[in-house]
C-alpha cells in the first residue's frame, strides 16, 4: 500500500500535502479584468496581403537594383592583380622562376632562396594600392590550429609569457623553455620577403615604397597585443623565453628598425594571428601609397616581384600568391555582391510584377466570391 | 457505492479478507490470550518525497531519468571527457540552469508538503491513557489509542466513535476535504457501550485497511466481567475518518483503528497516471529525426575527415603538427572521439532550451484559463481551475467529447413538475386555484377530469414524505438526521445537498440527491410538510395542519443495481408500512400487474418529455413479515462478509408484492446554452457522446433538446428493448442489428474522404446511435465466441459514423470503457470527458483530457480533473478559443524551435567542409550558449503565450475554425518538412552567401581582411535577425510585450555583442571576439550582406503568405460567415423554447 502511495507523487501538480487536499486549491476570487490576464492586450495586427506586399517588392527592387549596379561598377572598377609564386599545374610551374625555391621542403635551409618574378601592369592603379600575400590549401581555420594560441601571452601577460597555456602544444616550449609567441599561428608565421621593383622603359629598377603599417586591426595592434612590461628593452623580456621552432629570428627582432612595430606588436605578425576563415585566402602585407602628385601609384609598364621564398607551401600542396589591388568603400575587388544585389533585386521586382498580374486577375474573382457569400 | 466500484480499480487488495484485532486503550482482554501488541504502522503522514538527506540524490536519479536531461548530461559529459570543440560550459550552463530550477521548484513544493505534512502531524491531540487525558502530537497515536476530538476539529485517524457529547449518541461530521460533499452526516456510537471509557474492555475486529471511503466492516467484542462477550457490529457508520470534521458535536471519544498512511484518506489519494499530449508525442518524433540528422551529420563529417586526411600533407602539415597524445592515439578511439566531438559540435541542433521553453509556455500559459473572467460563475464565485498545465494543446485537438448528462448537459436542479396518482395526472398550477391545491389538467386516454380518491392522494403525499432520507435544516443548527448519509443516487450521481431554502419556518431540507428534495417539496406544495425527525420518528404535517408522527423502523437504502430504496414505518395506530420509490424498471416487476398500466402511460409520457420519473409504491407489512424482514436486516447487518449481499437478500425479499399508488416528474432543467455549446463542438467536428446513468427516454429527450440529435437525425437504436423484440437469441438480435446498423450508417455512407464526412453539410444524413448499458456490455464482453471483436469493431465503425451516440444507463465503469474504446481504436482521436459527479471520475480519468464541472455534486469530479470550470457553457470558450490558440502556439512553439536551431547548426556543419573537418564551430562558444538562451528564446516565448493569429471572438463565432487545427494538424509531417526546408534553406543561404563575399576577406575599406571569427559573427548576425524577423512575421497579434521582446532582443544581441568583443576579458584564454562585431560594423559589404540575406530568406515566407490567401476571410476581420450566422439567429430560439417541442417525432425515426 505505501508504494502505491508513493506512486501519486509522481505526477508533481498535488498542490499540497494530502492533508489540505482540495481546500487550498478553492479560488473564492474573481478572475482581475486586465487586458493582459484577459488576452485582450491592445494590439496592432497587420495582416500581410498583396496589398501591402506589391509595394515593397517593387521598393525592393527599386532599392537593390540601384545599389546592386552600384557595387558592381564599383567592384569592377576595382584593379586587382594577382601574381602566382607557386604554380598549380606540376608542367607549367618548372618554368615558374620560383620553381626551384618552391622546391624547398624545409624550414631549415641556410641559405634563403630568392627568385624575381616579372609582371606588367595593362592599366595604371591609381590610388592606395594594397598588396596582399595569398595562401590556398592552408587550413589556417583548423580547429588545432586555431586554438594553439595563447592571447593572454599576447596581451602582454608576464605569467602567461613565462608559462603559456597548454593549447599551445606542441608549440609550447623548446629547449625546455617557454616559446614566446607560442603555438602553431605564430609558429607558421609567413615569412616570406616582397619587394616590388617598376622596370622604368629605359630599364632600370625603382623600388617601390611599401608601407608596412595599417595593416593590422587598429584594436588588434594597440589593445590586444601588447609586449609585456612595455616596447623598450625587449631583449631583456623577452629572455627566458625561446623562439618559436620555425622561426629564424626571435620576436624581438621582428622589426629592429621601429619599437613600435616590434614583438607582438608587429603588424605582420598580428595580421598573420588573425586567423583565415577559408584555406584560400588573402592577407594584407603591405601599403603603397598615393602620391601626392597626379602621377599613378603604379603605372602600367612592367614590375619585378622579388621574392625572398622561405615559405614552404609544397608540402601541403598548397599556392602562394601576390596580390595588387586598389580598395573602395566596399572593400577589395568582389562582383558577387553586386550580382547578388542586382538579382535579388529583379527578382522581387519581378514577383512584384507576378503577383500584380494574379493580384489583379484572381484577386478581384475571389473579392466577388466574397461578396457573393 | 459508486465509489465503491471506482476504488476497485484501485485498490484490487480489497477481496484479501483478513482482519486485524485492536484493544481498545491497549488494554488485554479476558477472553483473549496474552497480549501481544500487534504491529501497526504509526500516525505519520508522509507525503513529501524527499528528506533534506536524501535530496541531492534522489532529486538529481529523478530528473536525470528523463530523456532529455540524460541525454545532454550525457553531451556535457563528453565534453568534459574528450577534447571537444566547444567547453563543457556551452552546454553545462544550460543543463546546470534546468536541473537547478527543476530542484528548486520540486524542493519548493517538497518543503510545503513537508510544512503541510507536520502540520497535521504535529497537531496536538488529546489521548486518553490510563485514564488520564494526555496531549500528544497527532503522529504518536497508536492504533487502539482512544482519542478525544471536540467540535470543529479534524479527525487525526480513521476512529470508531465510542461516544459522543450528544444526548443520542451520533455526532456529525462533514466530509468536506475527503469527497468535497459539505453537508452533515451523522455518524452512530457503537451501541450499549459503557459511559465510562477507562473501565470499557473490548476489542475490534475489522477488516484490513483498504480505500473505499464508504465501506467498513468490523465487529467489537465487550467483556463485561466475565460475562459472555457482547458483539456488535461495526459499520461505516461507525466510523469517522481521518480528514473528515466533527460538527454540531461537543466532543466524542473514539478508538484509533486504522493510522496514518493507512487510514482511508491516504490510501484514497491515488496518484492520477500523468497524461501525455499529443503535442509531446510530435516532439518526440520530431526529437528522433533531429537525431537522426545529428548522428548522420557527424558520421559524415567523421567519414569525410578520414578521406581528407587520407591525402598526402593534409592530415599534419608541417604547420599544424598533432601533439605527441594524439599520435599515439588508437586510430579507431581517434575516430569514436571524432564522432563524439561532431556530435557535440552540432548537439544544439537539440536544445535543452526547447524543452524549458516549452514547459515555462505551458505552465504560464495556463494561467490565462484561471484569468479568464469569462469562466467566472457568480453563483459559486469560482473562475476555471487548472489542474494540469499539461495538456492545454491537447485542448485543442479534441476529437471525441464525452459528456454526463446529470448536472452536466442538465442542471440538476430539479423541480417537481407533475405526479400521477392511481392513473390520473395532477399538474401543480397554481397554490389558490383549489382548495387542496391538486388541479387537474388532462389526463391519460379518454379518462379525464376524473380524480384519484382522496385516500389515495394523501397515500401517495404520505409516501412521498416519508420514503427519503432528506433532513431538515432548521434555524436552530439542531438538525436530527433520518438517517446514516447514505449516498442517494437516482441515475447514479452522488449528491451535495440540494440546500434550497424553504418556505415559510424551515430552514431548507439536506439531502444527498436533489431529486429527493424535490418531492419533498412537491408534496409541501400539496399540503404534505415534512417537519423533521424526532428520535426515530418522522413527523409530517398534513393537509389539516395535523401532525402524523410515523416511527421509522428501516431504511433500506437506495443503490444503483436495485433503484429504489424503501423505509417501513409504523404509524400511530400501529400498522408497519413499507414505502418504496424507485425507477419503473425496478417497481412495475415488484407491484401487482394491473395496476401497472394504468401508471407506465403517464411515466413513458413523461420520459420522452425530458423529466426524470420514479414510481412510488407501499406496502402493508404484516406482523410476521415485518418481524421477518426485522430480523434479516439485522442479521445482514451485523455480518462481517458480504454483508451488502446479505442486505440485498433481505431488501429484495421484503419489496415484492408492493401496490403501485403513483409516479413522479421532476424535471432537471438544461444547463445555460446547453444547446449552443453542444452545436458549436458539432460545428467544431467533434463528436459528442452522452453517457448516463439515466433512462434512455429521458435521455434522448435531453439530446434533442440539446441538438445533438436532429430531426432529421436518423437513430440507429441498440438496447434491450430492440433486443428483445422477436423472442429470439439476443446475441443473434444483436449481431443481425448490428451488421444492418453497419450496413446503413458505414456501408451506405458515401465514400467520402474523411474531412468531408466531419462537415456539416445537410446533404448527409446524420446518424444517432443509442445503446444502454446492458446492450453495451453484451458487445464489450460477449461470450467468448468469435463474434465478440467482431462486435466491438462493427460498434466501433458504426458510432464513428454518427454524429452523435447516446449510451444511457452507464455504470460509471463503463463510462470508462467506452472511453478507453474510443481512445484506442484506430487513429487514437483524441478524447475529452466532461462531467461533474462522482459517477464521472473514472471517464474524467481515462479521457485524455478530463474536465470537471464545479456542479452541485460535489468535488470530486472537479479534483480528478484536468480542468474544471464552473459551467457547461464554458466549455465552448475552453475548446474552441483557448484550445484552438494554445495548440497553435505550442505547435509554432515547437516548429520554430525546430527550425530556428536547424539553421543555427547547419552553417556549423557546412564549416566542415571548409576547415578539414577539425569540428572548428562557426560561432564563438558565447553565441554557441547564448543563441538559445538570450538571444531568440523570449521572442517565441512571448509568442508563444499572447499570439492570437485568430482573435478569440472569431474562433468562437466559427466553430468550423477548430477544424483547421484538427488531427494535429500543424504538427503534422508536412508542416515539419516545411519547416525543415525552411531551415536548411536559410541555413545554405547563410553560409554560402557569407562564403562568397569571403572570397575576397579584405571587406573594409581600409585594406584590413577579416578573419574566421567575423565570418562566424556575421553568419550568426544574419541568424538572429533572421530568425527573429521570422517569428515577427508569424506574429498576428502584436501587443506591446511582442513589440519589447522581439527589438528587445535584436537590441541585447547588439549590445552583448558590443560588450562581449568591447572588452579584453581578464580570466579567459582567448579574446577570439575582441571587436569582431565593431569592425563587422564598419564595413559596408557587412552590412549589405546582412541585409541582403535576411531578405532573401525572408522572400519565401513572403511570398507563401500573399499566395496562400484564402485564409483572408475568416481571419480576423469580423465577417460572419452564413453559416455561422445563422446558427446563431437560431440559438436563441432553442435556448428560450422549454425542454422538448419535438417529442415524438424521435420515435417515427427509430428504426426498430
Amino acid at each position: 500500500m505505501a508504494s502505491n502511495y508513493n506512486a501519486k507523487e509522481e505526477d508533481g501538480h498535488q498542490p499540497a500535502a494530502i492533508g489540505h487536499g482540495g481546500a487550498g486549491t478553492v479560488k473564492n476570487k474573481k478572475p482581475d479584468n486586465t487586458a493582459f490576464k484577459q488576452q485582450r492586450l491592445p494590439a496592432w495586427q497587420p495582416i500581410l496581403t498583396a496589398g501591402t506586399v506589391l509595394p515593397a517588392f517593387f521598393v525592393i527592387g527599386l532599392i537593390f537594383i540601384p545599389i546592386g549596379i552600384g557595387l558592381f561598377v564599383t567592384s569592377n572598377n576595382i584593379k586587382e592583380l594577382e601574381v602566382t609564386l607557386t604554380n598549380y599545374s606540376v608542367w607549367l610551374a618548372i618554368f615558374h622562376p620560383c620553381y626551384n625555391c618552391s622546391q624547398s621542403y624545409s624550414w631549415n635551409s641556410t641559405k634563403p632562396c630568392t627568385c624575381s618574378v616579372p609582371f606588367s601592369l595593362d592599366q595604371p592603379f591609381e590610388s592606395n594600392v594594397f598588396m596582399y600575400y595569398g595562401l590556398s590549401n592552408f587550413y589556417q581555420n583548423h580547429r588545432r590550429y586555431v586554438k594553439s594560441r595563447d592571447d593572454s601571452q599576447l596581451n602582454g601577460d608576464k605569467a602567461s609569457l613565462k608559462s603559456p597555456s597548454k593549447e599551445c602544444e606542441p608549440y609550447r616550449t623548446s629547449d625546455e623553455k617557454p616559446i614566446a609567441p607560442c603555438g602553431a599561428i605564430a609558429n607558421s608565421l609567413f615569412n616570406d620577403t616582397l619587394e616590388l621593383y617598376y622596370i622604368d622603359p629605359n630599364g632600370s629598377r625603382t623600388a617601390i615604397p611599401l608601407v608596412k603599417k595599417g595593416i593590422a586591426w587598429w584594436t588588434d595592434k594597440h589593445v590586444k597585443f601588447r609586449n609585456p612590461g612595455g616596447n623598450d628593452n625587449l631583449t631583456v623580456v623577452f629572455q627566458g623565453t625561446s623562439k618559436p621552432v620555425n622561426w629564424r629570428k626571435s620576436v624581438y627582432e621582428l622589426d629592429p628598425s621601429d619599437p613600435d612595430n616590434n614583438g607582438f606588436i608587429n603588424e605582420d605578425f598580428i595580421v598573420w594571428m588573425r586567423t583565415a576563415a577559408l584555406p584560400t585566402f588573402r592577407k594584407l602585407y603591405r601599403i603603397i601609397h598615393k602620391k601626392p602628385n597626379m602621377t599613378p601609384t603604379l603605372p602600367l609598364g612592367r614590375y619585378i616581384l622579388e621574392v625572398t621564398y622561405n615559405y614552404p607551401v609544397r608540402s601541403f600542396e598548397g599556392r602562394k600568391r601576390m596580390i595588387l589591388s586598389t580598395i573602395s568603400w566596399m572593400g577589395g575587388k568582389n562582383p558577387f555582391l553586386g550580382i547578388a544585389y542586382i538579382t535579388v533585386g529583379s527578382v522581387c521586382f519581378f514577383l512584384g510584377i507576378v503577383l500584380l498580374i494574379i493580384h489583379h486577375k484572381y484577386g478581384n474573382r475571389n473579392h466577388s466570391a466574397d461578396i457573393r457569400s | 457505492m459508486l465509489r465503491r466500484r471506482l476504488n476497485r480499480l484501485f485498490g484490487r487488495d480489497e477481496r484479501k479478507v483478513d482482519s486485524r484485532t485492536i484493544y481498545v486503550g491497549h488494554r488485554p482482554c479476558p477472553a483473549t490470550e496474552a497480549l501481544i501488541p500487534p504491529k501497526f504502522c504509526d500516525n505519520r503522514i508522509v507525503s513529501s518525497k524527499y528528506t533534506v538527506w536524501n535530496f541531492l540524490p534522489k532529486n538529481l536519479f529523478e530528473q536525470f531519468r528523463r530523456i532529455a536531461n540524460f541525454y545532454f548530461l550525457i553531451i556535457f559529459l563528453v565534453q568534459v571527457i574528450v577534447d571537444t570543440p566547444t567547453s563543457p560550459v556551452t552546454s553545462g550552463l544550460p543543463l546546470f540552469f534546468v536541473i537547478t530550477v527543476t530542484a528548486i521548484k520540486q524542493g519548493y513544493e517538497d518543503w510545503l508538503r513537508h510544512k503541510a505534512d507536520n502540520e497535521v502531524n504535529k497537531y496536538l491531540v488529546t489521548v486518553l491513557e490510563d485514564g488520564r487525558r494526555a496531549c500528544k502530537e497527532s503522529e504518536k497515536i497508536k492504533v487502539g489509542d482512544v482519542v478525544e476530538v471536540v467540535e470543529d476539529e479534524t479527525f487525526p485517524c480513521d476512529l470508531i466513535l465510542l461516544q459522543s457529547s450528544r444526548e443520542d449518541e451520533t455526532c456529525f461530521v462533514t466530509t468536506a476535504s475527503l469527497d468535497g460533499e459539505s453537508n452533515h452526516k451523522t455518524h452512530y456510537t457503537v451501541p450499549d457501550t459503557e459511559r465510562n471509557l477507562e473501565s470499557l474492555s473490548a476489542t475490534i475486529e475489522c477488516e484490513q485497511p483498504q480505500p473505499d471511503l464508504y465501506k467498513f466492516v468490523g465487529r467489537m467484542h465487550i467483556y463485561r466481567n466475565n460475562q459472555e462477550p457482547a458483539v456488535r457490529s461495526l459499520g461505516p457508520e461507525n466510523l469517522l475518518l481521518k480528514g473528515a470534521t466533527l460538527k454540531n458535536t461537543q466532543k466524542i471519544y473514539g478508538v484509533a483503528v486504522y493510522s496514518g498512511m493507512e487510514t482511508k484518506m491516504a490510501l484514497n489519494y491515488q496518484g492520477k497516471s500523468q497524461k501525455r499530449s499529443a503535442v509531446e508525442k510530435s516532439i518526440n518524433a520530431f526529437l528522433l529525426v533531429y537525431l537522426c540528422i545529428l548522428v548522420s551529420k557527424a558520421l559524415v563529417c567523421t567519414t569525410l575527415k578520414y578521406v581528407w586526411q587520407n591525402r598526402p600533407g593534409q592530415d599534419e602539415p608541417w604547420y599544424n603538427q598533432k601533439t605527441q597524445k594524439e599520435k599515439d592515439t588508437n586510430l579507431y578511439l581517434k575516430m569514436f572521439t571524432d564522432f563524439l566531438s561532431f556530435m557535440v559540435l552540432f548537439n544544439f541542433i537539440i536544445p535543452v532550451s526547447m524543452y524549458v521553453t516549452v514547459e515555462m509556455q505551458k505552465f504560464l500559459g495556463s494561467f490565462f484559463i484561471s484569468w479568464d473572467k469569462d469562466f467566472f460563475d457568480p453563483e459559486i464565485q469560482e473562475g476555471a481551475l487548472v489542474n494540469t498545465s499539461d495538456l492545454n494543446e491537447e485542448l485543442g485537438q479534441v476529437e471525441y467529447v464525452f459528456t454526463d448528462k446529470t448536472g452536466t448537459l442538465t442542471q440538476n436542479n430539479m423541480e417537481f413538475i407533475e405526479c400521477c396518482i392511481d392513473g390520473f395526472q395532477y399538474k401543480y398550477a397554481d397554490s389558490g386555484t383549489e382548495l387542496d391545491g391538486f388541479c387537474v389538467t388532462d389526463g391519460p386516454g379518454n379518462i379525464l377530469q376524473q380524480k384519484a380518491g382522496r385516500e389515495k392522494e394523501e397515500l401517495f403525499l404520505r409516501a412521498l414524505c416519508l420514503c427519503h432520507t432528506v433532513q431538515v435544516k432548521e434555524a436552530t443548527g439542531q438538525g436530527d438526521g433520518v438517517a446514516d448519509c447514505v449516498e442517494d443516487q437516482v441515475d447514479g450521481v452522488m449528491g451535495l445537498d440540494g440546500e434550497t431554502v424553504g418556505p415559510a419556518d424551515l430552514g431548507g431540507f439536506i439531502a444527498s440527491s436533489p431529486d429527493e428534495v424535490a418531492l419533498v417539496k412537491g408534496a409541501m406544495k400539496y399540503g404534505f410538510k415534512f417537519l423533521g425527525m424526532e428520535s426515530k420518528n418522522m413527523r409530517v404535517m398534513n393537509r389539516n395542519n395535523d401532525v402524523e408522527t410515523y416511527e421509522l423502523l428501516h431504511v433500506l437504502n437506495f443503490d444503483p443495481v436495485r433503484r429504489r430504496m424503501s423505509v417501513i414505518v409504523r404509524t400511530k395506530s400501529g400498522d408497519t408500512m413499507l414505502f418504496c420509490k424507485g425507477a419503473d424498471s425496478s417497481i412495475f416487476p415488484r407491484v401487482r400487474q394491473e395496476e401497472v398500466d394504468k401508471i407506465r402511460m403517464h411515466v413513458e409520457r413523461n420520459a420522452t418529455e425530458g423529466y426524470r420519473t420514479l414510481c412510488v409504491a407501499y406496502k402493508l407489512l404484516s406482523r410476521e413479515e415485518y418481524d421477518q424482514a426485522d430480523t434479516g436486516l439485522r442479521e445482514a447487518k451485523l455480518a462481517l462478509q458480504d454483508r451488502e449481499e446479505k442486505l440485498m437478500a433481505v431488501y429484495n425479499q421484503v419489496e415484492t408484492g408492493m401496490s403501485l399508488i403513483g409516479a413522479t416528474a421532476v424535471e432537471d432543467r438544461l444547463q445555460e446554452e446547453a444547446a449552443e455549446t453542444m452545436e458549436a463542438l458539432q460545428g467544431a467536428g467533434m463528436k459528442v457522446w452522452v453517457l448516463t446513468g439515466d433512462k434512455m427516454e429521458t435521455a434522448k429527450s435531453t439530446c434533442y433538446a440539446c441538438r445533438l440529435f436532429q430531426r432529421s437525425t436518423e437513430l440507429l437504436e441498440l438496447t434491450v428493448r430492440t433486443l428483445v423484440d422477436l423472442g429470439r437469441k439476443r446475441e443473434e438480435r444483436l449481431h443481425e442489428l448490428l451488421l444492418d446498423y453497419h450496413k446503413r450508417a458505414v456501408q451506405d455512407a458515401p465514400p467520402i474522404k474523411a474531412g468531408v464526412t466531419r462537415s456539416w453539410s445537410s446533404a448527409n444524413q446524420d446518424y444517432g446511435f443509442i445503446i444502454d448499458g446492458a446492450t453495451l456490455s453484451l458487445v464489450l464482453n460477449s461470450s467468448p465466441d468469435s463474434n465478440s471483436s467482431c462486435y466491438k469493431s462493427l460498434f466501433l465503425q458504426i458510432c464513428q459514423n454518427c454524429t452523435t451516440v447516446l449510451c444511457c444507463r452507464m455504470a460509471p465503469l463503463q463510462k470508462a470503457q467506452i472511453v478507453k474504446m474510443v481512445k484506442n481504436c484506430k487513429g487514437s482521436p483524441i478524447t475529452l470527458s466532461i462531467g461533474d459527479g462522482a459517477n464521472d471520475v473514472s471517464m474524467i480519468l481515462e479521457a485524455h483530457v478530463g474536465i470537471g464541472i464545479k456542479g452541485r455534486e460535489g468535488r470530486q469530479a472537479v479534483r480528478n480533473s484536468d480542468y474544471a470550470i464552473p459551467k457547461l457553457k464554458h466549455l465552448k470558450k475552453l475548446l474552441l478559443g483557448h484550445g484552438h490558440l494554445y495548440y497553435v502556439r505550442i505547435a509554432h512553439l515547437v516548429q520554430y524551435f525546430f527550425y530556428k536551431n536547424l539553421c543555427f547548426i547547419l552553417p556549423q556543419f557546412l564549416y566542415q567542409f571548409f576547415c578539414g573537418y577539425s569540428q572548428q564551430p562557426l560561432y564563438d562558444a558565447a553565441y554557441l550558449t547564448m543563441y538559445n538562451i538570450c538571444f531568440t528564446s523570449m521572442p517565441i516565448l512571448a509568442n508563444s503565450l499572447l499570439e492570437q493569429h485568430i482573435c478569440m471572438e472569431v474562433l468562437m463565432d466559427n466553430a468550423a475554425l477548430y477544424r483547421d487545427v484538427a488531427k494535429n494538424a500543424m504538427l503534422g509531417w508536412g508542416p515539419f518538412l516545411y519547416w525543415t526546408l525552411l531551415g536548411v534553406y536559410q541555413g545554405l543561404l547563410f553560409f554560402f552567401g557569407v562564403r562568397f563575399l569571403f572570397s575576397n576577406p579584405a571587406l573594409q575599406d581600409n585594406g584590413q581582411v577579416f578573419g574566421n571569427w567575423s565570418y562566424g559573427t556575421i553568419v550568426f548576425t544574419v541568424l538572429v535577425f533572421t530568425v527573429t524577423l521570422k517569428l515577427a512575421m508569424d506574429t498576428r497579434h502584436w501587443t506591446w510585450i511582442n513589440h519589447f521582446v522581439i527589438w528587445g532582443s535584436l537590441a541585447f544581441y547588439m549590445f552583448f555583442s558590443f560588450f562581449w568583443g568591447g572588452i579584453i576579458w581578464p580570466f579567459l584564454r582567448q579574446q577570439r571576439l575582441y571587436f569582431v562585431f565593431a569592425n563587422m560594423l564598419s564595413s559596408v559589404s557587412a552590412w549589405l550582406i546582412i541585409i541582403l540575406l535576411i531578405l532573401l530568406s525572408l522572400l519565401p515566407e513572403i511570398l507563401l503568405l500573399v499566395l496562400r490567401k484564402p485564409r483572408g476571410p475568416h481571419s480576423r476581420q469580423k465577417k460572419p460567415v452564413v453559416q455561422s450566422g445563422e446558427g446563431e439567429t437560431q440559438s436563441p430560439r432553442s435556448s428560450a423554447r422549454p425542454l422538448l417541442m419535438k417529442t415524438f417525432s424521435d420515435e417515427s425515426n427509430t428504426i426498430l
